[in-house]
């Protein structure tokens, strides 16, 4: 009797707890279990390497000031897109990325491949206020990371971590990470992180 | 094709795909109630409102069905069986590469026909200026303004005053190879009172009030440093990217304490180079767009 076991599902909580998890495991087993285990796409593009100190102090700064809310890392093979933003995203350019910052939301330009479009003088004056160089922009202003200054002081110990998970660094780079950021501000850091985005794949748009 | 998976996960993708597949199918038809005879509440019961447990209707149930075999034939059409590339051997780059090859066919036709044309003819044509503005919106706009009208540290492109030459050849090359300006810092060599009598000097060379005898130490001061970049009399020197020092147009602001700074730390702006990823057929005509602003 099929409708008599459907009630005893329907009508006991903790069974249908277990069962919906059985069921939508389905999907991650399917979609994500074997890509975990593909190493095509663990392989590095050509020329990548991991974040420099004062980058990965950036890409730190990038994400506590939540600039991953508004703006995506992931360029579409739609033509519209690869039109405006350059060459299609592909998996090579962010196995060093933990977490990767693709985004699913655009409130503001995609900056998978923002790397190199501007000067660093127009980073510096559009983070301090985007007014100043866009006047209908709606992005917040930065002011205050023209001030802070870099400690470094945890970032070997983010390296190592990153290490850990297999971004390849060596015990030069971590021992020599606190000194190479000490004194830069905060500016400097995130500017270097968003000049290096995207560059290794370059073709007209 | 799906090259991200080997043999075996290609079999797992394919089994848990199959197997979800007859599960939905069992489900579906295990639970299905065909007649209301037993037709009884649940046992809810609110405010004289009952819930029911009645079959689906049969156009509803159909839905079902139809989604399973539209499933089936999705399945088979495009690819999701592991590495079965699917009969239509439909792949997103595929799409992608096909849409990019119709719209250059479609498109380069008409930016090439523009491209033949000198810089100037086509800073006439309506339709090129048009094409021109879009480009330029795209890749100039964030630093230039919509407007053309620059901003602080920016240049201005709409005006008739060029920093490194506004002939079509010039500005083309300008936006091919980038440029980087190299006006070096002159505090360690100037000291606070050489900064502040360089700064007088130019203040005076744009007819504007300045203490005369700063003005004189500072001329001496320009005649050393400045006249190699920015020319005997201050009207700057194109080849080198030099500004005109004379006509109150100021890049860094033309306040005292504005020159006075750009004296002290020197000014290193920086054009992207464009070259690469505009292409040429797309530099001719915002070039043409820019030249035209300055036409106007």
């Amino acid at each position: 009797m099929g409708s008599s076991s459907h009630e005893v599902v329907e009508k006991s909580v903790p069974l249908l707890i277990v069962l919906i998890i059985v069921a939508i495991s389905f999907g991650t087993l399917v979609e994500l279990v074997p890509l975990i285990f593909s190493k095509k796409l663990a392989e590095p593009v050509a020329g990548l390497e991991p974040y420099s100190a004062l980058e990965l102090e950036g890409r730190d700064i990038y994400i506590r000031e939540g600039c991953n809310t508004c703006h995506s890392q992931m360029i579409r093979p739609l033509r519209a897109e690869t039109e405006r933003y350059g060459h299609y995203s592909v998996a090579g350019e962010f196995v060093y990325d933990r977490p990767f910052l693709w985004g699913s939301k655009r409130t503001g330009p995609d900056l998978a491949r923002v790397g190199g479009r501007y000067s660093d003088d127009w980073h510096r004056a559009h983070l301090y206020n985007p007014r100043d160089v866009v006047p209908e922009s709606n992005m917040p202003a930065f002011p205050w990371l023209f001030k802070r200054e870099l400690t470094g002081d945890t970032l070997p110990k983010r390296m190592a971590t990153l290490r850990t998970l297999g971004v390849p660094y060596t015990d030069d780079d971590i021992a020599g990470a606190q000194a190479a950021v000490a004194g830069k501000k905060e500016i400097d850091a995130l500017v270097a992180y968003l000049q290096q985005m995207g560059t290794l794949i370059k073709t007209r748009r | 094709m799906n090259t991200y998976l080997n043999g075996f996960w290609s079999g797992w993708v394919i089994v848990l795909t199959l197997v979800t597949f007859v599960l939905v199918t069992w489900l579906l038809f295990a639970n299905r109630k065909r007649t209301p005879i037993d037709a009884k509440t649940t046992g809810h019961e609110y405010d004289g409102i009952e819930e029911w447990d009645n079959p689906l209707p049969g156009w509803w149930f159909a839905m079902f069905v139809v989604t399973i075999i539209w499933g089936a034939g999705y399945l088979v059409a495009y690819p999701g069986m592991g590495n079965f590339p699917g009969v239509l051997g439909w792949t997103q780059l595929d799409q992608h590469a096909d849409e990019v090859t119709t719209a250059e066919e479609k498109y380069r036709a008409m930016r090439d026909k523009y491209l033949a044309l000198p810089i100037e003819e086509v800073a006439k044509d309506v339709k090129a200026r048009r094409m021109g503005m879009r480009i330029y919106g795209n890749n100039c706009s964030q630093c230039h303004g919509l407007d053309a009208a620059g901003a602080l540290g920016f240049p201005n492109l709409a005006d008739a005053d060029w920093i490194y030459g506004g002939s079509p050849d010039v500005i083309k090359q300008t936006i091919v190879h980038g440029r980087r300006a190299a006006m070096p810092a002159w505090e360690a060599i100037l000291g606070e009172d050489g900064i502040a009598e360089a700064t007088a000097y130019v203040l005076s060379l744009n007819s504007r009030d300045a203490d005369p005898a700063k003005v004189e130490a500072g001329k001496k001061h320009f005649q050393t440093y400045c006249v190699a970049c920015h020319g005997p009399d201050g009207k700057g020197n194109p080849a080198l990217g030099a500004p005109n020092l004379t006509n109150g147009i100021w890049l860094y602001g033309g306040s005292e304490a504005q020159i006075a700074h750009s004296l002290r730390i020197g000014r290193n702006g920086q054009m992207p180079a464009f070259g690469e990823t505009l292409g040429e057929d797309k530099i001719h005509l915002v070039t043409a767009y820019i030249y035209g602003l300055s036409q106007q």
